[in-house]
Formats: C-alpha cells, sequence, structure tokens
C-alpha cells in the first residue's frame, strides 16, 4: 500500500501528540473547552467532508449532529443501555438518516440543494419539538446518574471526570482523524474533489457522481453524528437546540474559518471561533459584532480559512 | 499560472495569524482566577445578554447590581466583599453548560445565581451537581421542585409555575369564566402552564375548550387566532420573546370589541409599556404579577426601598427613562435569591469553598424570609426538601392603563404535596 501525502500525515500525528500534552500544561478551565472543541471539531471534519472536499454545501447538518444526540442519548435514557452502546445507536441513527436524506437531497443542486438540506433540518427541528413527550423537547432530558459512566475492559470510565473526559474525546477525534485521512488522501478522496471541482468531467471519465455525492454525504452525516452522540453522553444532557439552525451555522463557520478541503482545518477554525467567543464575550457585550467583523474580515482577505491560504500559498500538501 | 507578490501576502497572512494569536494567548484573554479564596465572595451571573431572553437579562443584570451595592455597603457576607462576575449566556442552553464549566474552573466562583429561562436551566443544572458548583435558579420551572435536578439547585425567591398556576385558577374560575382557551408557546415553559392549568381548572369544575401552542420563532399570530373557539370564556395567554407585543396586538385586532375575559401572564407583557394605544383593549383584563409593577396604594416600604435602589419610578420604569419598561414581575428574585444566599452563608458562617456543604445544608435548614427589603415582594415559605420557595401570588387589572393588583393569594394556596426530598441525595 503506498503512503500517500506523507507530511500530512506527520502533521496529524504531532498534532494528536501535542493535543495529548496539553492537558498536563492548560489550566483546567482550558481543558475542559478543550474537550469540547475536539467534539465540535469531529462535527466540523464531518461538514467539511461534504462542504470542503466534495463542493456541496448544506445548510441542515445540525439534524445530523442531532440524529446521533438523540438516537444515542434517547436509547441510554429509555432503555438503559450501556454507553458504548447507545455510542454506536448513536452512529448507527445518523448514518441511517444521513442515507435517507441524501438519497432524497442529492437530487437537488446549489442553492435548492441548501435550502432542501435547510428544510429536512427544519423538519427534524420541529419534530424535536413535536414529540416533546419523548424528546422534552427545547428543555430536553438529563441523562440519569446511571449513564454517567460505563465499564471498559475492566475499568470503570467515569464521564464526569474531567480527565476520561478529555481523553475519550480526543480518542474519537483520532480514530475521525485517521479515518478521514484515509478517505481524503486515497482514491475515494480524488474523487469527492473531482466532484468538486468538475462534476461534468468526473461522468465524463465513467463515474456514477450520484454515488460518489451520496457517499460523501452519508460519511459526512455520520461523522456529525459521532460528535453528536458523543456530545450527548459526554455531558449528559439532550435537547432540541442541537438540532437548530444556529448549529449548523455554527459547522459552517468552523469549516470557513479553517479552511474549507483541509484535514486539520476544522480543528483550527473551531478553535479560534469558540475561544474567541468565549474570551470576547466576557469582556464586551458586543461580542457577536467583533465575530461578525473577523468573518467578514476571513472571507475579504482569506476567502480559503486559514489553513487554506497557507495551503495554496505555501504548503500545497496541506489539504 | 499564478502570479502574485509572495513576501508582501506572506506578511500579510503572517501578521494575521500573529494577530490571532496575540488576541487568543494575551494575559487580559486567557483568563485566571483573578484573586486567592477566602479575600471575597464571588458570584457567577449568567444572565441573558442576548437571545429570546435579552429583556429580562438587561434588568436582571441591573438588579443584581443594586442588590450587590446594598450587600457590599452593610459590610459585605461574614466581612467579605462579594464581587459578581457577568456572562452572556445567548439564552442557549450550549452556553448556559460552558459557562457554568467557566465559572467552576476559571473564575472559581462560590456560587451561581441568575438563569430565568427553563431551558438553559435544565441543561446547566446537571452539570453544576457534577461539578459540585451551587446553583441558584431565577426561574419560575417546576422541574426543580419534581425531583428532576440535584441537591445544588435551589429557588429561594420566585414561585414555580404548579405553584402559581394552581393557586390561580380557584379565582380565574370563579370570577371571570369556567370555559378557557390557553395560549401558549410551543416549548417547556408553555407547557408546564398547559399541564398545570388543565389540572388545575378541572379541579374547579371547568374545562380547557383549547389549547393553542404557537412556536417560539414565529412573529406573526393571525393564522392561530380563529382556532379561537366561539364558546370561550376566558383567554388564558402567556407568551415571551421579541414578538409578544405583535402577538397581543394582533390578539385585540381578532378579538375586536365583543371578546371574552383575558387573563395574562405579565410575562406577555414584561419590559412593554401597556398604556400605549395598540393595547388599550386590555383596559379591564387580568394579569398575573410576580411582584406588581406599578406602585400600589398600599405600597409597602418595602417596594420603595427597592425600586428606589434598582432605579425603578411607581411606574414600572426605568427613572432615567420612562419608556423603559423593566422586568418588574419576575427580577426580584434575582435581588431575594443574593439575599438568600447571604444569609445562608451566614449561617454557616462561610469563608470559602471548604464550607460549601454547610452553606448548602444551612439553605436547606431555612423555613422561610419574612418580607423585608431584602423580601420585598413579600413573605415566603421556603421548602428544604424540593429547594423551592412559595410566595403570595397577585392578579392584577388593568384599570385606567394601569395594573391594579386585585386579589393577592395566600401561600397556603400556592402550596402542593412535595415531589421530591433533595436531602436524600448525597452531595
Amino acid at each position: 500500500m503506498t503512503l500517500h501525502n506523507g507530511k500530512l500525515l506527520a502533521l496529524c500525528v504531532v498534532t494528536v501528540i501535542v493535543l495529548f500534552g496539553l492537558q498536563f500544561v492548560l489550566p483546567p478551565y482550558l481543558t475542559l473547552a478543550l474537550t469540547r472543541i475536539l467534539i465540535l471539531s469531529v462535527f466540523a471534519m464531518g461538514y467539511n467532508m461534504l462542504m470542503g472536499y466534495t463542493g456541496l454545501l448544506s445548510l441542515g447538518h445540525a439534524m445530523f449532529f442531532a440524529a446521533g444526540l438523540y438516537a444515542a442519548g434517547l436509547s441510554t435514557y429509555y432503555w438503559g443501555v450501556t454507553l458504548p452502546v447507545a455510542f454506536v445507536l448513536g452512529i448507527v441513527g445518523a448514518f441511517a438518516v444521513s442515507l435517507v436524506i441524501g438519497l432524497l437531497a442529492l437530487r437537488t443542486q446549489a442553492v435548492s440543494f441548501m435550502i432542501v438540506t435547510l428544510m429536512f433540518a427544519q423538519a427534524g427541528y420541529l419534530m424535536t419539538l413535536q414529540f416533546t413527550n419523548i424528546t422534552g423537547g427545547d428543555q430536553g432530558l438529563t441523562l440519569p446518574t446511571d449513564a454517567r459512566s460505563f465499564g471498559l475492559f475492566g475499568m470503570v470510565v467515569d464521564m464526569t471526570s474531567d480527565t476520561a473526559r478529555f481523553n475519550l474525546a480526543l480518542l474519537i477525534f483520532t480514530v475521525v482523524l485517521a479515518v478521514l485521512f484515509a478517505i481524503t488522501q486515497g482514491p475515494l478522496g480524488r474523487l469527492f474533489v473531482a466532484v468538486r471541482e468538475n462534476e461534468p468531467r468526473t461522468q465524463m471519465l465513467g463515474f456514477d457522481t450520484y454515488a460518489i455525492k451520496l457517499t460523501a454525504f452519508t460519511v459526512s452525516g455520520t461523522i456529525s453524528g459521532t460528535a453528536g452522540a458523543l456530545y450527548g453522553l459526554m455531558f449528559g444532557y439532550i435537547g432540541s437546540s442541537f438540532a437548530g439552525f444556529q448549529n449548523s451555522i455554527e459547522a459552517l463557520l468552523y469549516t470557513l474559518i479553517g479552511g474549507p478541503g483541509t484535514l486539520l482545518g476544522p480543528l483550527l477554525g473551531t478553535a479560534v471561533m469558540t475561544m474567541l467567543i468565549d474570551r470576547l464575550s466576557g469582556i464586551t457585550t458586543a461580542y457577536l459584532i467583533v465575530i461578525g467583523v473577523l468573518l467578514i474580515v476571513v472571507n475579504l482577505w482569506f476567502p480559503k480559512g486559514i489553513l487554506g491560504t497557507i495551503r495554496d500559498r505555501w504548503l500545497g500538501w496541506l489539504k | 499560472m499564478r502570479v502574485m507578490n509572495k513576501g508582501q501576502n506572506r506578511r500579510s497572512v503572517l501578521a494575521g495569524l500573529a494577530g490571532t494569536g496575540l488576541l487568543m494567548a494575551s494575559p487580559g484573554i486567557i483568563g485566571r482566577a483573578r484573586a486567592q479564596s477566602g479575600d471575597a465572595i464571588r458570584l457567577g451571573a449568567p444572565f441573558h445578554r442576548t437571545g429570546i431572553g435579552a429583556s429580562y437579562g438587561r434588568w436582571y443584570e441591573r438588579t443584581a447590581n443594586a442588590a450587590l451595592e446594598v450587600i457590599n455597603a452593610g459590610g459585605g457576607i461574614n466581612g467579605m466583599p462579594v464581587e459578581m462576575i457577568v456572562e452572556d449566556d445567548g439564552t442557549d442552553p450550549k452556553r448556559g453548560v460552558e459557562l457554568i464549566e467557566k465559572f467552576s474552573a476559571e473564575h472559581k466562583v462560590d456560587a451561581v445565581f441568575g438563569h430565568l429561562f427553563s431551558h438553559v436551566a435544565a441543561a446547566t443544572a446537571p452539570r453544576a451537581g457534577e461539578l459540585k458548583m451551587p446553583y441558584f435558579l431565577c426561574s419560575e420551572a417546576h422541574t426543580l421542585a419534581a425531583g428532576g435536578f440535584n441537591r445544588y439547585c435551589f429557588q429561594p425567591s420566585i414561585s414555580d409555575v404548579k405553584s402559581q398556576v394552581s393557586s390561580m385558577a380557584p379565582w380565574i374560575s370563579e370570577n371571570l369564566g369556567k370555559k378557557i382557551t390557553l395560549i401558549y408557546p410551543d416549548y417547556a415553559f408553555g407547557y408546564d402552564h398547559r399541564d398545570n392549568m388543565t389540572a388545575a381548572i378541572k379541579a374547579q369544575g371547568g374545562e380547557v375548550v383549547a389549547d393553542i401552542a404557537i412556536p417560539p420563532t414565529e412573529t406573526t399570530f393571525t393564522r392561530y387566532m380563529p382556532r379561537i373557539p366561539f364558546n370561550t370564556e376566558v383567554i388564558y395567554h402567556v407568551m415571551v420573546g421579541p414578538a409578544v407585543m405583535t402577538f397581543v396586538k394582533e390578539l385585540g385586532e381578532h378579538l375586536g370589541s365583543n371578546r371574552p375575559e383575558i387573563f395574562g401572564f405579565i410575562d406577555s407583557l414584561e419590559a412593554v409599556d401597556i398604556g400605549i394605544p395598540q393595547l388599550e383593549y386590555l383596559e379591564g383584563t387580568h394579569f398575573w404579577e410576580g411582584h406588581a409593577r406599578y406602585a400600589q396604594a398600599d405600597q409597602t416600604e418595602f417596594d420603595k426601598f427597592y425600586r428606589e435602589k434598582v432605579g425603578v419610578d411607581e411606574n414600572g420604569a426605568s427613572v432615567d427613562d420612562a419608556r423603559d419598561i423593566s422586568t418588574y414581575a419576575h427580577m426580584f428574585s434575582v435581588w431575594e435569591t443574593l439575599f438568600a444566599m447571604k444569609q445562608a452563608m451566614e449561617m454557616a458562617d462561610y469563608k470559602g469553598p471548604d464550607q460549601k456543604v454547610a452553606f448548602l445544608e444551612a439553605m436547606e435548614a431555612i423555613e422561610g424570609f419574612e418580607a423585608s427589603n431584602e423580601f420585598p415582594q413579600g413573605e415566603k415559605l421556603f421548602n428544604g426538601k424540593t429547594h423551592q420557595s412559595f410566595a403570595h401570588q397577585n392578579i392584577s387589572k388593568v384599570t385606567d392603563g394601569k395594573l391594579e393588583v386585585v386579589y393577592r393569594t395566600s401561600i397556603e394556596e400556592t402550596l402542593y404535596e412535595d415531589e421530591t426530598d433533595y436531602t436524600q441525595m448525597s452531595f
């Protein structure tokens, strides 16, 4: 097997090692914040798969995040399944939802695709409110105490422990990063990029672009749902606000800031956005204006995001 | 091939990255707990500065600042000054959870208080329990008293929705009518009203003839109005958010002069001037008020003191701007919660987090509060098992464009059977 893009692989490995080491030097709150950044960057990495690599701009990814969140959370809340099983159910739930929605939404293109994904996501959001007696609606559900720990290979993993949560989030992040590295730097990833760059030409070369897009859509939705399942189980709360439009936009912004079509861009974008909101909201009530100005600046001068700009100008392998 | 000025671009990219890095890493940005434990009492205040609860958040913050001025002028708590660290939760549950972590791990506060909207409180409360952070709600959700939270959560001032609704249903059914149409926001706060009002009115021999749930994102309401049945005797409405004014106006336009009785929760008109021409049709209708917005003929000295300190005039508006109407019916809960925390901390001789358990046990041991400058809304019973307060509720009638209290419930009318006992839960 040929290893493509060894430099990027090395950077990914270094990134994971640095992230692991950060828990020993960062103050407790920043470790907690980094835990959240890792989970949300998994969400953004899923989004990036579709938007960055395949060129399909979805406005409804909160639906997949919520599919994972609810499939995992409700199964442990009502059936009392263990956390690892609930996590797998969350992934399966997100896979099923993304496959079905993908089959329908991919019949549209460009602006219509954005609107259709947005409409599906709104329908999903309203369903979480409609079935409040099951989902808890906007007030949500707090997972029971039994669902705050689980046994694994003879060890008890306590989800209320900050260390356990950080390392678990890092583990899932690393696995997702490895899977996405394999996909994006291999033949499948080239097909995704081919669709993004020139879909008619890809068709002319004999590829079934609908199948390629459906694969990208399903992978993207499943990864987003993985983040949702992890978030719900880790923080012990599920609620309809995670299915809302704002959550979809956040994934888009994380990706845009970090660099669409770069493997590590979503991590950087999520970290920058999360920490800016966190820090600025403690300093000024006008923090959303500052964030807005930043987004305008990035779009004007760095339309390809931070890592996208670096890739285009200096490091071509950073993709 | 694209030609570009590499030096200039590299410089601009590096400058941008350096700027971002500098911003992220500067000491003022990367915050730390600013002082050592024992020199002050630090309280975290996650207010709804933005989002759907922004009108409340602004007044909650103003009320909290006024209360802290009074507390600090009186020597603070146990000889220590009280500091408040305010953060904006955006009325967002996700941000609510992040902030409780930030208050705990970074600001290292002694307690957190001030959440109003029930979905934010519902998401935050479990994490407060995990972090062992005393968490004082200024909400009205019944979840706390129903046993949905944990031993670290308290609501020592404002009564919950179940208490409010069940205490007023007998008066509504005796004085206004027995066939009720409910109009409420389509989320948990609205469901609390729907469920409790339906049960309470049924117990009075009445019935709910229609219940109309309106999504919180709605901006126009005319399509919901035809769903009000003709045999409705009383319209019961409780709406919140930026579109409440539109809702109330459109309700008036739909009903015209031949309207049924109207009973609303003042939530529908908090921070809104009811004296404007579009709301003239509200004359003669009734509202629930936790604390009477307009100074009443029998105004207490305590209410006078509280208004003066917060800067609210006799019409419930800011003394600086008569058009800036406060959220008077709710914001007393912030003031009173701070004084309840002070009382419990003094009972426990609280000096810092080492005495956290003693502080919480002292809170549980409190049986009530007397009407005073500290508790201007009135006396209260505090249930140490359910961590919930029970207080008088006001029913006010719009008379000459002002709200006049026509009935004040007894505290006994607001009580119901205990649904949980947090004292059985370990810390």
